[in-house]
């Protein structure tokens, strides 16, 4: 396959042709932040939080959807980009609530991320700002529009699996927002709460119900765990706070596979909401007992384990 | 240190000699002050008005290098009055006697001709250090850095063995040592006549049990050059080779122009070092070492505590930990040195070092031991001497006052004494280089009295030159009345300072320590 | 000692004559909130934070200053404790800045803890709001003190632990703020930078420069270590981001507790100065050319071996460090002695 050479911050690279100046950057060791963009999905270019300044190029590209050319000589972090991106963090948060103080995702967050590292203190512009109620009127997911940036990775992660496709942008202009048909709210919709959507928020708008005021992003531990509800193996977080596990994540779906909501529920019940023991009626009393016992395997349990030796 | 830190803060009574704590040991000052918030009593004697002698009931200004008048003159006056232990003297030391006779002509009125300090304050002070429950000694190198540093050292001694103040809690006879692992390389053997744990070299069996383990037929049993002595060597001639590690005896040493002049006679220098200091320009190989962020390790404080150096950042650049060089260069050298990490090398000296039998890496994760610490299940050891001397009996040593080995005359009219500022660190390698330190505290000047700086017509920030026998640098004065007249004192920090170009190199006979406390200089003010 | 039992949401707890109800709840892993208290400092009582409930107590009272006594029947997250803490919070942020967003101290300050911990998502009131300016003059310590929540732990610590009482309130009312003499900065004050009341601030007035410029508190590894400055042997934990090391912070040292100076605390921007040294020089006609590690060690084990043959070890010596490690100095004199042959081995410890 033919390879393009460009030059990246001073920096030569040689990368596959058709590579993005995104990914050639990362190839570089250079970060360039992104809102919108995400590996597992279709290149979007709507946020502009990549762009970069491009030597013979007329604007400042999107890097995620630019590809890298022969030659091609970029600046990742030039005044006119670091300016670029400053404006467009100032749009972001003129309509974004100020409230890290208590939101969720504090300490896991882009947009905090990207407005620390370029020291925007805060919306640059005064202007109208939503008010959505939050909507948590279904036992999974809250979400809170008001923090929602458009960057629309939920709605192309939805629509990877195509009998969903649950949300999607509606109305225009300011009155832009990710919604369920007919703007119902979820509950109503067809969605099952598998929970991608939730993984990929770049920030506050979509998150767990279940862990809503357990735990703050740095209290909490995530370790991944491989679903056994069925043969597919989608994989989860569990999410941990000193020793307890207090809710599972949805990370990603199994090759081909779609994430459902029994496998994370599933996963909840074994991992957090630890089942009782299971209760057998002796002498008419009921007695905890071991599941081998209750389920009558414990012959067979006892000769399997000889087997295996 | 015999007694821990913490100590400091329960003394009733605290001695405070030639230290500046406050500025030099800044953690160990807060003790100091705690201690006085407490209602203790605080003397400090220091020819400056330190920060600490500020905060002190009582500040014995003495002349520089008068230490032992002072001490001799505090013991007199707790003999002739009656006021010592005299069951601690009877039972617990040697040559007491001796002592006496050698301290009875040290009266207040003598000793205030020698040190200026008026005879009832120092029979104030006697009283008072006598008559403390427990009362405690802090001294750091303004007792060290004289010819008599060693005699200094025993004249505090003899004054706490006197009064019974060592052997038990809040008490003691405690060196602030000035450097991070000082502590440290002295326990492992980084001395000329002594290996771990001050086992001395001139000893068979101690040789022989190195010898063994380290796989060799024998060891050298003649003791070697201390740095004094290995300088004069190369610029001799006799020392050809060198190989410095972590040291900058350039900027740290006595009369630099000669330790420049030593180094650039030898056949062969190797330094390794974080930094091209001032020292590894002169080298013909640099080895570049990882910094303590970079390595694991252990460290030993003032207060003989253990405590575990981690390694926090993978070193910079191809810099490797001077543990791995060693044993790359031993290596190399035909004798095959290798280690897995520091722990093993810990469990190596634990074998060879009572003192350290008991200390490895798995006990320092629960916190730091002071040494002695004999066997695994020994707690450590907070207080020396308690019941008993490592020699059995404290043994009392007169010692006679000396004056420095150059005094104020008409052509260099001043003594200089250098030492610490708060915001740097020794010869500010690494302070000069923080992005922070440095830029607040940028440029050193001269303290020198109002009265001093009149009689030359000098204004605060003029530009002077300080001059001694040996060299001479330039700097800004600032008229203070930290120092009193006749004295002017600048930190050795600054590499544009190089102040020991001017200091003395005239050593104490016994521990070769050199005299940076006390010099002759002339201050002139430059155009 | 004499002991007094008490009752604490439902639970007995048996605790020393004279301690106080805090003390008591901490025996029992009940958590109490409290923002002007700290355990090393004299007890202030100030911010209400930890008030409690107790049976037959008029008010509520403040859990960090109200003694247990025997038979005391105490609640901590009771509806009215709650209530009060909720409006304590809401007064607190009703002037304080809400830039959680970029302060640096988001994730480690306590003002946020509670807020999330009581649901409190602003100021529940409108009035005056501070605007003082940020005093960064120094390169040490950024005070911010509309941020402030006159706590008044940094004057404690000032006072307690370093003993140099630079800061104290002043001014009234609305307008007391917390300042060195005559209101100036720290820079022109007698403040020797130690930055233990940086230690102990509870939120974002007080902030290290250089490491709050780095790095989120979220995103540091802390590794716990030994100074490397004087002997006194203090604690502190290297903060990491990114495999660099970021700042300095306190943790509880055997030594100095949480205290540190200001050459631990602020002196450890050496590591990554660009002067450090990186790879092996070898000296040729008067000028430091780099080279290989194979290079530098063989050719200083040719020459130190080529003097030790040709004039004996006895014209060898060496230089150990007082700055480096127990296990190197032991190392350096083990080749001294084994590998050269000669005792020619000493150290700074005398200067």
């Amino acid at each position: 396959m033919a390879n393009v050479t460009l030059t990246i911050n001073g920096v030569k690279v040689t990368v596959q042709k058709g590579t993005t100046v995104l990914d050639a950057a990362a190839e570089a060791g250079f970060f360039i932040p992104t809102f919108c963009h995400a590996p597992e999905l279709t290149g979007f270019g709507a946020c502009r939080i990549c762009v970069v300044e491009i030597q013979g190029m007329r604007n400042l590209p999107a890097s995620c959807v630019t590809e890298a050319t022969e030659g091609m000589v970029v600046q990742t972090e030039s005044p006119a980009v670091v300016e670029a991106r400053k404006t467009i963090l100032e749009l972001i948060l003129a309509n974004h609530p100020q409230d890290c103080l208590t939101c969720e995702k504090n300490g896991d967050c882009r947009l905090q991320d990207y407005a620390f590292r370029y020291g925007v203190k805060g919306p640059g512009f005064e202007g109208q700002r939503h008010s959505y109620a939050i909507e948590d009127s279904n036992p999974y997911i809250i979400r809170d529009l008001n923090k929602c940036i458009l960057c629309g990775r939920c709605v192309r992660t939805c629509a990877q699996v195509k009998e969903r496709a649950v949300v999607d942008y509606a109305y225009r202009g300011f009155n832009t927002k990710i919604a369920a048909p007919m703007d119902v709210p979820l509950g109503e919709s067809d969605c099952v709460y598998c929970g991608r959507c939730v993984a990929v928020c770049p920030v506050g708008a979509l998150t767990y119900k279940r862990l809503s005021g357990q735990g703050r992003v740095w209290e909490l531990e995530k370790k991944p765990v491989t679903c056994t509800f069925c043969d597919s193996g989608c994989q989860f977080d569990l999410i941990s706070k000193g020793q307890k596990v207090i809710g599972v994540a949805a990370r990603a779906p199994g090759p081909g596979r779609p994430l459902c909501l029994k496998g994370r529920l599933g996963l909840e019940l074994m991992y957090c909401d630890q089942p009782g023991t299971p209760q057998l009626k002796k002498d008419g009393e009921f007695v905890g007992v071991t599941w081998p016992e209750a389920l009558g395997l414990q012959g067979v349990l006892e000769k399997l384990k000889k087997i295996e030796g | 240190m015999t007694n821990p830190i913490k100590d400091v803060a329960g003394a009733d009574f605290i001695l405070a000699i030639g230290t500046n704590t406050t500025e030099s040991h800044p953690i160990i000052g807060l003790q100091v002050k705690k201690a006085v918030r407490g209602g203790s009593t605080l003397v400090v004697a220091d020819p400056r008005k330190t920060e600490v002698a500020e905060l002190a009931h009582t500040h014995l200004q003495i002349k520089s290098g008068s230490d032992i008048a002072l001490l001799n003159g505090l013991a007199g006056v707790i003999i002739s009055e009656g006021l010592y232990n005299k069951e601690f003297v009877k039972e617990r030391t040697e040559d007491f006697e001796v002592f006496r006779a050698a301290v009875e002509k040290y009266t207040p009125e003598y000793v205030e001709e020698l040190t200026g300090i008026p005879a009832d304050k120092l029979r104030e002070v006697a009283r008072g250090y006598a008559g403390a429950e427990n009362a405690t000694i802090l001294y750091t190198m303004g007792i060290t850095q004289h010819i008599c540093g060693t005699h200094n050292v025993f004249a505090v001694a003899n004054l706490a063995m006197l009064c019974g103040h060592i052997g038990k809690p809040y008490s003691g006879v405690n060196p602030l040592r000035g450097q991070n692992n000082v502590q440290g390389a002295c326990d492992m053997g980084a001395l000329p006549a002594v290996l771990t744990g001050y086992q001395g070299v001139g000893l068979d069996d101690v040789r022989a049990k190195f010898a063994s383990a380290w796989g060799l037929e024998s060891l050298p049993a003649k003791p070697g050059l201390t740095v004094g002595e290995m300088l004069e060597g190369a610029s001799r001639g006799q020392i050809k080779g060198m190989y410095i590690m972590g040291e900058n005896p350039v900027l740290s040493d006595p009369d630099a122009g000669h330790v420049i002049h030593a180094l650039e006679k030898l056949d062969f220098l190797v330094v390794q070092d974080i930094f091209l200091s001032e020292t590894a320009q002169l080298a013909d190989v640099v080895l570049p070492a990882a910094s303590f962020a970079e390595k694991d390790g252990t460290f030993s404080n003032t207060e003989r505590r253990v405590q575990r150096v981690r390694k926090a950042i993978e070193p910079v650049g191809e810099a490797r930990p001077d543990w791995r060089i060693i044993c790359d260069v031993a290596t190399a050298m035909g004798y095959p040195m290798s280690y897995e990490s520091p722990a093993e090398i810990m469990r190596e000296i634990a074998s060879l070092t009572p003192s350290y039998a008991g200390i490895s890496y798995p006990r320092l994760e629960q916190g730091g031991i002071q040494w002695p610490c004999p066997t695994a299940d020994h707690p450590g050891t907070p207080v020396l001497h308690v019941g008993k001397f490592s020699r059995g009996l404290g043994k009392f040593s007169p010692v006679e006052y000396v004056p420095p080995a150059e005094l104020p005359d008409q052509q260099y009219p001043l003594v200089l004494s250098t030492g610490r500022r708060h915001f740097h660190y020794h010869t500010g390698t690494m302070t000069m280089r923080t992005g922070a330190l440095e830029v607040h505290y940028g440029t050193e000047y001269l303290e020198i009295n109002a009265s001093d700086a009149a009689k030359m017509g000098l204004a605060e920030g003029d530009r002077v030159r300080v001059s001694s026998r040996r060299g001479s640098v330039e700097l800004s004065a600032r008229i203070t009345d930290v120092v009193p007249e006749g004295l002017v004192f600048t930190s050795f920090h600054f590499p544009e300072v190089a102040i020991n170009k001017l200091t003395n190199p005239a050593r104490d006979g016994i521990s070769k320590i050199p005299e940076l406390k006390v010099c002759a200089v002339k201050v002139e003010k430059t155009a | 000692m004499a002991e007094v039992t008490l009752t604490i949401n439902g639970r007995q707890v048996t605790v020393p004559q004279g301690s106080t109800v805090l003390e008591a709840a901490k025996k029992l892993d009940i958590f109490i909130p409290t923002l002007c208290y700290d355990p090393e400092l004299t007890i202030d009582g100030s911010c209400r934070m930890c008030v409690v409930e107790i049976k037959g107590a008029r008010a509520l009272m403040i859990s960090c200053a109200t003694a247990a006594t025997g038979g005391m029947v105490v609640e901590t997250e009771s509806p009215a404790v709650v209530e009060a803490r909720k409006t304590i919070l809401e007064l607190l942020l009703a002037n304080h800045p809400m830039d959680c967003l970029t302060c640096a101290r988001s994730g480690d300050c306590r003002l946020q803890d509670y807020a999330y911990r009581y649901g409190v998502k602003e100021g529940g009131f409108k009035g005056a709001v501070h605007q003082y300016q940020i005093e960064d003059d120094n390169p040490f310590i950024v005070r911010d003190m509309n941020k402030c929540i006159l706590c008044g732990k940094c004057v404690r610590a000032c006072a307690q632990i370093q003993g140099k009482s630079v800061v104290d309130y002043s001014y009234r009312g609305f307008n007391t703020k917390v300042a060195p003499a005559m209101d100036t900065t720290l820079a022109g004050s007698d403040c020797v930078f130690c930055g233990n009341c940086v230690a102990v601030c509870p939120v974002g007035a007080l902030q290290e420069k250089g490491l709050r410029a780095k790095a989120r508190t979220w995103e540091v590894e802390k590794v716990r270590t030994t100074c490397p400055y004087c002997g006194t042997g203090c604690n502190f934990d290297l903060n990491v981001k990114d495999g660099k090391v970021v700042g300095v912070t306190s943790c509880d040292g055997d030594v100095n507790g949480r205290a540190l100076c200001v050459k631990g605390r602020f002196g450890y921007g050496f590591i990554h100065h660009p002067d450090r040294l990186k790879k092996p020089l070898i000296k040729k006609d008067g000028r430091f050319v780099e080279a290989s590690w194979e290079q530098a060690i063989n050719l200083v084990a040719e020459k130190l071996g080529a003097i030790k043959s040709g004039f004996g070890p006895e014209a060898l010596a060496v230089l150990s460090s007082a700055r480096c490690t127990n296990e190197e100095n032991y190392l350096f004199s083990k080749f001294t002695r084994a590998v050269l042959g000669t005792n020619n081995i000493d150290h700074c410890a005398r200067l």
